[in-house]
């Protein structure tokens, strides 16, 4: 499903770059991010909002769905083993889960420093600040951290382990679809990606949807896309028992 | 492959000396300077492996930012074990396995519901183990990022498939490093008994301390 209908949309808002969301995703509603011009990058943490230390468990994730990449019918699970948000429907076919975020001394050192004073708005930021200031609004820290996801950007590991970031994969119009399948805590910047080769520092905005959904049916296709996602979604069912 | 790199230090003047069961957790703090062995002593056991700073535990063992300062996801000799602020914890000086995991995590209870069956709740994990650990130091759950698996082989794949392969360490195989900054050092002796990464059978680790 491409196109949302209208009806269904809550609200829709543009994150500017190298700049902070967060959003108590609610349980029936999804979120899709939308790369307007191309080469976006969209870090992002993920919480139960609910239970602020059960946190987005990225190992988890990847080990039991055998992916070290995401896209559709992938689901995000949590150190508990329930689901956060799955993945819908996605345009681009790889989302990073290795790569990380930036941080003040990536961006001092590929880019230099531009303070708010000179800069305004326009000042350097990185994705691990941005983080760590988002979470404080929660009374969360730098013990709160974990492994992010960066939307629409694509990272390859070799035979040897060594990583490559792909310029070319997030192309204008790319959109993902994650669907909350619990009260999710999203916190999400628009900062580069640490991999990010671009000799100019120039992060990308994104769009952000959210609109209603209805719940995952027993055919669902994230539900159903690996039998350890069938049973991540019973512990998340139950827990809402 | 890395080549493997053996170290000339001599077991019998380590200053520290302790055998971890498989299923037991191990909390220790290694001062700067002094350097930390931990060797698989019958073969393909995982050691899931946390470093914190002991001056300020908030500063503790970070996954991505480990695997961007070396551009690579396995870690092996010359490795520098990064910190969420960005400062090197340990760097891996010897390393008779070749390859050690960064990506795989801890077993918990939960997740082993999710990757075997749902009736596999009750069976010990790392997480518990971690857990009674961390409480050791006065540290909690917030405090558990993503660890190192020791001995471990979970190759990603150019395509993006991740895979726990068996493992490719054996009897007597160790990893050695130097504590840049006094650290703690926190294990769980993995007793996952549902994956063939160890052959079913978890064994015990030793681990060993040089001034």
């Amino acid at each position: 499903m491409s196109v949302i209908d209208p009806s269904l949309i809550r609200f829709e808002e543009i994150v500017p770059p190298g700049a902070n969301w967060s959003h108590v995703l609610k349980r029936g509603t999804t979120l899709r991010l939308t790369d307007p011009e191309g080469g976006a990058n969209v870090a992002a943490l993920m919480y139960n909002f609910e239970l602020l230390p059960e946190r987005l468990n990225l190992p988890d994730t990847l080990k039991c769905q055998h992916t070290a990449r995401l896209t559709k019918g992938h689901c995000l699970y949590t150190d508990m083993g329930r689901i956060l948000v799955s993945i819908v429907d996605d345009s681009s076919g790889w989302h990073d889960p290795l790569g990380g975020w930036s941080t003040a001394a990536i961006v001092a050192r590929k880019y230099g420093e531009r303070n708010y004073q000179t800069a305004r708005n326009d000042w350097y930021r990185n994705a691990h600040d941005n983080f760590v200031t988002e979470l404080g609004k929660y009374g969360m820290d730098e013990r709160d951290l974990a492994m992010n996801v960066n939307f629409f950007s694509k990272v390859t590991v070799d035979e040897t382990g060594r990583l490559s970031f792909d310029a070319r994969h997030a192309k204008a119009g790319a959109f993902v679809d994650l669907r909350s399948e619990m009260n999710t805590l999203v916190v999400l910047n628009t900062c580069i990606h640490p991999l990010d080769p671009s000799p100019v520092y120039a992060p990308k905005p994104v769009q952000l949807t959210v609109y209603t959904s209805p719940p995952p049916g027993p055919d669902d296709f994230c539900r159903n896309f690996r039998p350890e996602n069938q049973r991540g979604f019973i512990l998340t069912e139950r827990y809402f028992l | 492959m890395s080549t493997l790199t053996e170290s000339p230090l001599d077991p019998g003047r380590a200053v520290y000396r302790s055998t971890i069961l498989a299923g037991d957790p191990w909390i220790h703090v290694v001062r700067k300077g002094q350097t930390f062995r931990i060797v698989d002593l019958e073969g393909n056991q995982a050691a899931d492996t946390l470093f914190f700073s002991a001056a300020d535990p908030v500063d503790r063992y970070s996954a991505h930012d480990t695997i961007m300062e070396q551009g690579g996801i396995y870690l092996t000799t010359g490795t520098k074990l990064m910190s969420t602020r960005g400062h090197v914890l340990l760097t891996i000086t010897a390393d008779t396995c070749g390859r050690h995991d960064t990506l795989g995590g801890a077993c918990a209870c939960e997740s082993n519901m999710v990757r075997y069956a749902i009736e596999k709740r009750f069976m010990h994990a790392c997480r518990d183990s971690f857990l009674r650990g961390a409480r050791q130091m006065g540290l909690g759950k917030r405090d558990l990022a993503h660890n190192i698996n020791f001995f471990m082989n979970v190759p990603v794949t150019p395509d993006g498939g991740l895979t726990f392969e068996d493992g490719i360490s054996a009897a007597g195989r160790y990893v050695e490093m130097c504590a840049e900054m006094d650290v703690i050092a926190l294990i769980s002796n993995c007793p996952q008994l549902n994956n063939p990464c160890n052959g079913y059978k978890p064994t015990p680790v030793e681990v060993l301390i040089w001034d």
